[in-house]
């Protein structure tokens, strides 16, 4: 991996308004999602037909961003001769780009097409500062990146950041229904009722737990070997522990009576919490090893 | 709240048992704070507290891994941080309050997981247990009118892997031991993990060394810069090796206008030697260490050593070698110390070499590439004791010119001594001559061991396969039961199940198709 390549600058400022096109209609696909839920919310039925039409648009854009979203980030990576998540901007657009892939999959195998709009919106938002606060030029890896893990560790970290992502979305929503003041909101009779939120949030939880603790072993693996020690509380190290043991607090508390339902759900709200932290404040301003933002 | 009442899977009960009011037995108070202990409840609070304890640890700088930062700190904040030494936040990890909330933890841990070993084996070779009275109660239930015999249930469960048991009137049935199994091999390698952690530090040793080209390492206590050994590791118990620094080389990226002149590519070449063996060439680089036996030699910096000869006014050589200098910025403007405690009068410069010298607006000097394309090295001179022998000035990195008089370069009136590589030039106030002979490279090397690595990775690989077959298995249990005129069907779960209905369903279609 370590061999010099030829960067391709024109390619990566060709991806990058790819990407932006993705995010135009990202956006536009929020706002009809967001149209068609305040419709629903409005409506005596559930369904009306033309928030149903609206959902098809919706999810059809939204299919449309991801295809071009999926060729930003494969153009990136041309550009670069490399795997395209080497500093903040790659990540954000690669991880955004995984949030929504694994989402719109999700919503065949699971029935949670009514946080579309939650997942656009956050898509949109994660492009946008992408775009506007860490673009960087293409750039060859430093020889601390060059190793086979930062395929396998980061790609992992990402996919665990998707799932966490859905996850807590669900107990957002779960949280808002069980507040005495926004209970009676028109808007939160759209969503399922509490049980299936709790249930479906705990299966994205699981799955996002198990790859983030692959992610945390595989780190460790990395670190031996770049750092010459396995595990040294490296900040990011200690963020990645920290949203660790928070998330298993949250599987403690599922089978805990009393802490089920909303205190479990305030535990995905903090866990994703952390892993937003880790990311923007801990990369940023955390002096450590893993100074790869770029910036 | 989710209101219970309405919830149609079943939670665990075995830590939930309400908490009951103590009698007053010395012997019933024990156990009732031993279940307070392993109680769930216990669990979560010490998981976050645990999380909310690592938080300061990567606010503050940490000793074990920041010690320049924490001397920083001292340094900028000089009232607060005793304060906050004394409250263990510049060693989180090892302090005495991180420690009790883990210890804390794997105590609860151990209690709650132990017992569970045994229940669990004797659930392993036990009959699936007898069905409740009232099977209406439980969260999934069907009757169907039917009168025909529920064989067609047995051997339907019985191909879906549920151990059965079964008579003419009734089946007990139960699936997913795998959850349980997998839940205490995570639990139990968690405890493995960290006693790795622990038996594989103290028995470790790490130390560094910089090594010049040319130069040779051997392995043993009195050839390292510094030795970090744990607790239990006895410096003679180092395997005896050489290593000898044939070259080190950086290769820069002078390809890509956009990232022209980063380094992509450091490469020490070393010759390594066992005690009985061949010599062997090898290369290291970042992430590709070198594998020797019972230690591991990394690379972790480099930088320039330039070679200067100090003659003294007669002639005679006072110094003479490499000095190794510290890089300053990434284009390697290096910083280094040279003390000349030989020479008639004694001496020291602090010097600067710059690979590629350029000029800064302000008229100072600064490098302006990394590669060594117009080097140049500039001293400034200071005369006077060097205070070797009482301990000041022992840092190689450092001179402490508080005793000494500059006599070349700053204020002191006669410019620094400014040398291209090959040239010679008086030194001041008649200390005699120095000549910039040439400059090598330098590999600064950790050089590591730790046996319980392999141990931590090994359960780690079973704290994840125990989470993987615990959180995909769902352990249920079905009861059949056949009456004069119905077949009742009842299942539980012992984990939120949302086939659970499906599955129940499907049995009872098995059994309808039957009876027709």
């Amino acid at each position: 991996m370590n061999s010099l390549v030829t960067l391709n600058p024109e390619l990566a400022a060709l991806s990058r308004i790819i990407v932006l096109a993705a995010l135009t209609v990202y956006s536009v696909a929020f706002i009809v999602l967001t149209w068609s839920l305040t419709i629903k919310a409005g409506a005596k039925k559930q369904t009306s037909p033309l928030s149903t039409k609206l959902d098809k648009i919706g999810f059809a854009l939204m299919w449309v961003g991801v295809i071009a979203h999926f060729i930003g980030v494969l153009t990136r990576g041309i550009a670069a001769q490399r795997v395209p998540w080497a500093n903040m901007y790659e990540f954000s657009v690669t991880g955004s780009f995984v949030v929504t892939f694994i989402y719109l999959v999700a919503v065949f195998w699971k029935d949670v097409k009514f946080i579309a709009s939650f997942v656009s919106g956050f898509v949109v938002l994660i492009i946008g500062t992408a775009n506007t606060l860490y673009y960087v030029q293409v750039e060859s890896l430093m020889p601390a990146l060059q190793d086979y893990w930062l395929v396998i560790h980061v790609s992992v970290a990402i996919l665990a950041t998707a799932f966490f992502m859905i996850a807590a979305a669900l107990a957002g929503i779960l949280i808002l229904k069980t507040t005495k003041r926004f209970k009676k909101m028109n808007i939160l009779k759209v969503f399922p009722n509490e049980e299936k939120l709790e249930r479906l949030s705990y299966q994205f939880n699981i799955i996002g737990f198990i790859l983030w603790s692959f992610t945390l072993i595989a780190g460790a693996i990395w670190a031996d070997k770049a750092w010459h020690r396995f595990w040294g509380w490296d900040t990011k190290e200690v963020w990645t522990f920290i949203i660790w043991t928070i998330y298993a607090a949250y599987l403690h508390a599922t089978t805990t009576r009393g802490w089920e339902g909303r205190k479990a759900a305030w535990l995905t709200l903090i866990g994703f919490a952390a892993i937003l932290f880790n990311f923007t404040i801990v990369n940023l301003y955390f002096k450590g090893l893993h100074v790869y933002s770029g910036l | 709240m989710p209101t219970r009442q309405t919830s149609k899977y079943v939670v665990v009960k075995e830590y939930n048992e309400p908490i009951q009011a103590p009698d007053l037995s010395f012997k019933s108070w024990l156990r009732w704070i031993w279940k307070q202990v392993t109680s769930m409840k216990l669990a979560i609070i010490l998981l976050l507290l645990l999380a909310a304890a690592a938080i300061p640890g990567s606010i503050f700088p940490q000793r074990s891994a920041d010690p320049n930062g924490v001397t920083l700190y001292f340094r900028n904040n000089p009232t607060s941080a005793p304060v906050l030494d004394k409250l263990q936040l510049f060693d989180v990890y090892s302090s005495s309050w991180f420690s009790s909330i883990y210890l804390l933890l794997f105590i609860s841990l151990i209690g709650c997981v132990l017992p569970r070993v045994g229940v669990h084996y004797k659930a392993l070779r036990a009959e699936p247990p007898l069905a409740p009275t009232n099977l209406e109660r439980l969260p999934e239930y069907k009757k169907i009118e039917a009168t025909n015999s529920i064989d067609v249930a047995v051997e339907y469960l019985r191909s879906k892997r549920y151990k059965v048991i079964a008579t003419k009137k009734d089946i007990r049935a139960e699936k997913g031991y795998l959850r349980e199994t997998g839940n205490l091999i995570f639990h139990i390698s968690l405890i493995g993990v960290l006693i790795s952690v622990g038996l594989g530090s103290a028995l470790s040793f790490s130390g560094q060394r910089v090594l010049v080209e040319g130069d040779t390492f051997v392995n043993n206590e009195a050839s390292y810069d510094s030795l970090s050994p744990g607790l239990l590791y006895k410096t003679s118990d180092l395997t005896p090796f050489s290593l000898h620094l044939d070259s080190f080389w950086t290769k820069y990226d002078l390809l890509n206008p956009t990232n022209y002149g980063i380094p992509i590519d450091f490469t020490a070449t070393v010759t390594s030697k066992l005690a009985t063996g061949k010599a062997q060439k090898s290369d290291i680089k970042v992430n590709q260490p070198l594998i020797m036996p019972n230690a591991k030699v990394y690379l972790t910096g480099n930088g320039f050593a330039p070679v200067l000869e100090i003659k003294d006014p007669d002639g005679s050589i006072s110094f003479s070698g490499p000095v190794v200098f510290l890089p300053q910025d990434k284009n390697l403007t290096s910083l280094g110390v040279i003390k000349v405690p030989d020479a008639k009068k004694q001496f020291g410069m602090a010097a600067f070499f710059y690979p590629t010298v350029g000029k800064l607006s302000t008229g100072a000097l600064t490098s302006v590439y990394p590669f060594p394309v117009d080097p140049v090295l500039t001293m400034n001179v200071f005369e006077g004791s060097l205070g070797l022998e009482s301990g000041l000035n022992s840092n190689a990195f450092e001179l402490n010119t508080h005793a000494m008089k500059q006599i070349a370069g700053g204020k002191s009136g006669t410019k620094a001594i400014m040398l291209a590589p090959g040239m010679t030039k008086a030194l001041p106030d008649n200390l005699g001559t120095v000549k910039f002979v040439g400059f090598k490279r330098y590999a600064s090397l950790d050089i590591t061991y730790n046996p319980g690595e392999i141990w931590v990775l090994l359960f780690a690989i079973l704290v994840l396969l125990g989470l993987i077959m615990m959180l995909i298995t769902p352990r249920r249990r079905i009861w059949v039961r056949k009456t004069a005129t119905h077949i009742e069907i009842g299942a539980l779960a012992k984990s939120r199940d949302e086939m659970l209905g499906k599955i129940v369903k499907e049995l009872a279609k098995q059994i309808k198709k039957k009876s027709k």
